[in-house]
């Protein structure tokens, strides 16, 4: 269990000796992560992620702001305190921080070393480790001589070495190509699954929310805006930045030249473009062929997608409503009642 | 060349190995802590202490300006105080291990600076103590660095201690000059030339190969 209570973190900057001014890198964050639930923070670089999951186990102190963790408030904790609190709590990160010193057995055993375990403990839990993370035949190789789907392993076996409760994920598949991301997300989940940890991951890939985590928040200028589950949060982003990520994921936005074209108010000759969502029941039903019928309205279909999201689908058209204002209008309507979202996105001039 | 001349030789290898070897263990043995207390004080490392710091960093810069022919002479009381004289390989090896513990120090510190910070963060992250940090983070993974640092110094070490000829430190520099240069007798000239190249070569030669050892980059 992770919560957040109105966390800030400022970086006061000092050049020539006097206060420039203060960088706000977090304000006010509130965030609650239940207990085996895998969390998504998704932002731009520079949004301040980095700084919220580090405020998680005070890699970075907040200036105010509470943050409990297992139970434990951790700004209250003294140096030691502190250390066996961060035992409970694995982290692992963009570029591994492997040890190039010590082979994947004893980068896997470090945590236990700090800890003091006895070696025999230590291979009875580093071990079963390797097996878990699918490298029982790289034991006694460098970190060199892996691949970064393998570093990533061996980081995320070492991240569990020490039993945690919490599992913090730094951009963990940022530095690799989409089929090992895949496969390091399939293991993150098994881990959530079978071990019931907690997992807060930070990431800019939509791809990552979109295929582990049960929550995602969005992270703008040190603030969280959105908060949503996951599928909500594909359906119907409340933000604007939601939907540029949405978009950008689903590469679905309006043509280069329409947009050109897209005046805010409508005119005495234009007809609305229109974003429609349609989840659940309405992907299956004719509805465009409906539009025509019931309210006289052509619909022309400028872009449009399906997706699959967490077993819901989820289908995104961009269209042009050709027709009367009362007959569009109308139309918009009738697509609202049947529980699809519609957005204007602007008008064009008729053609005709 | 007779045999007394060979004796000469002998022991002025000696000497120099000598004098090489003894400041070259202490000023490790100081230089180490040093270089690792100058990184991690640093504002912002794991053990941020920024007045202590700027002192370290004031005191060590000293010792490194100083010229060593000057620091040498500058030395001779405290070298008298330390070994009781102010000549021969003893008293040498005072100013000799003085001069290269900042040596040392700085090139530690420059092994740790090419460390990448994230393995302090994920050192932290795991709940390691600053000490932990050092032991089992900042040396081992610096290992490589710091053993071509001690390779540079050793070979410093060997230039430095000819001059401590000057003082009367004895050794292969001391023999070159008085028997070589000041007697004009080039035969002792060249041998002492090819024992100090030979001796730098072998300590570059065993430095490079532990670098390769302990490096797993």
């Amino acid at each position: 269990m992770i919560e957040l209570k109105n966390v800030s973190k400022t970086y006061f900057s000092k050049a020539n000796g006097s206060d420039t001014g203060a960088v706000h890198a977090l304000k006010n964050a509130d965030l609650y992560i239940p207990k085996g639930t895998i969390h998504g923070v998704i932002g731009l670089s520079g949004a301040g992620k980095s700084t919220l999951i580090r405020c998680v186990n005070l890699l970075e102190r907040p200036t105010e702001g509470s943050v409990t963790v297992n139970g434990q408030e951790m700004t209250r904790l003294n140096a030691q305190e502190l250390n066996r609190a961060r035992h409970r709590i694995g982290m692992i990160f963009q570029h591994f921080n492997l040890l190039t010193t010590r082979n994947v057995f004893d980068n896997i055993a470090l945590p236990l070393e700090l800890m003091g375990r006895s070696k025999k403990a230590i291979r009875e839990r580093v071990l079963p480790l390797l097996e878990l993370v699918g490298l029982s035949d790289k034991t006694h190789q460098f970190p060199a001589q892996l691949s970064g789907g393998q570093k990533q392993r061996v980081a995320i076996a070492r991240a569990l070495a020490s039993e945690p409760a919490v599992l913090l994920c730094d951009e963990a598949t940022s530095a690799l190509d989409p089929q090992t991301t895949g496969s390091i997300l399939e293991l993150l989940r098994d881990i959530n699954h079978t071990l019931g940890i907690t997992i807060l991951l930070i990431t800019h890939e939509m791809e990552v929310v979109k295929s582990i985590c049960h929550r995602v928040s969005l992270i703008s200028d040190g603030e969280l805006v959105e908060d949503a589950v996951v599928g909500d949060f594909f359906t119907s982003p409340r933000t604007q930045l939601g939907r540029e990520f949405l978009n950008d994921f689903l590469q679905l936005a309006p043509p280069k030249e329409l947009v050109n074209r897209l005046q805010e108010n409508p005119g005495d000759a234009t007809h609305p473009i229109v974003r429609l969502t349609f989840s659940g029941d309405a992907v299956s039903t004719p509805l465009i062929s409906q539009l025509a019928r019931e309210c006289g309205v052509d619909v022309s279909i400028l872009q449009a997608k399906v997706e699959s999201i967490q077993e819901r689908t989820l289908g995104l058209m961009i269209a042009e409503l050709l027709g009367t204002p009362e007959q569009t209008q109308q139309a918009m309507h009738f697509l609202e009642s049947h529980q699809l979202q519609i957005e204007v996105l602007g008008h064009v001039q008729r053609d005709d | 060349m007779s045999s007394a001349m060979i004796d000469l030789i002998l022991q002025a290898t000696l000497d120099t190995l000598y004098m090489v070897g003894v400041s070259g263990l202490i000023s490790t043995l100081l230089g180490v802590p040093l270089g690792v207390m100058l990184y991690v004080t640093r504002p912002r490392q794991i053990l941020s202490m920024p007045i202590l710091n700027q002192v370290l960093g004031i005191v060590t810069n000293i010792g490194r300006s100083i010229p060593f022919i000057i620091l040498m002479v500058a030395l001779i009381p405290f070298t008298r105080m330390l070994v009781g004289t102010s000549i021969g390989i003893n008293a040498a090896s005072v100013p000799l291990t003085i001069a290269a513990i900042p040596f040392v120090a700085r090139l530690v510190e420059g092994a740790l600076n090419e460390l990448s910070p994230g393995l302090i963060e994920a050192a932290q992250a795991m709940g390691a103590t600053p000490w932990q940090i050092i032991r089992k983070v900042l040396l081992p993974e610096a290992r490589g660095g710091i053993i071509t640092g001690l390779t540079i110094t050793l070979v410093t070490l060997v230039s430095y201690s000819a001059m401590a000829g000057a003082v009367g430190g004895g050794g292969l520099g001391d023999l070159g000059i008085r028997y070589g240069y000041n007697r004009f007798n080039p035969t002792i000239m060249l041998i002492t030339v090819v024992i100090l190249v030979v001796m730098v070569q072998g300590f570059q030669s065993l430095g490079d190969y532990l670098v390769r050892k302990s490096d797993r980059k």
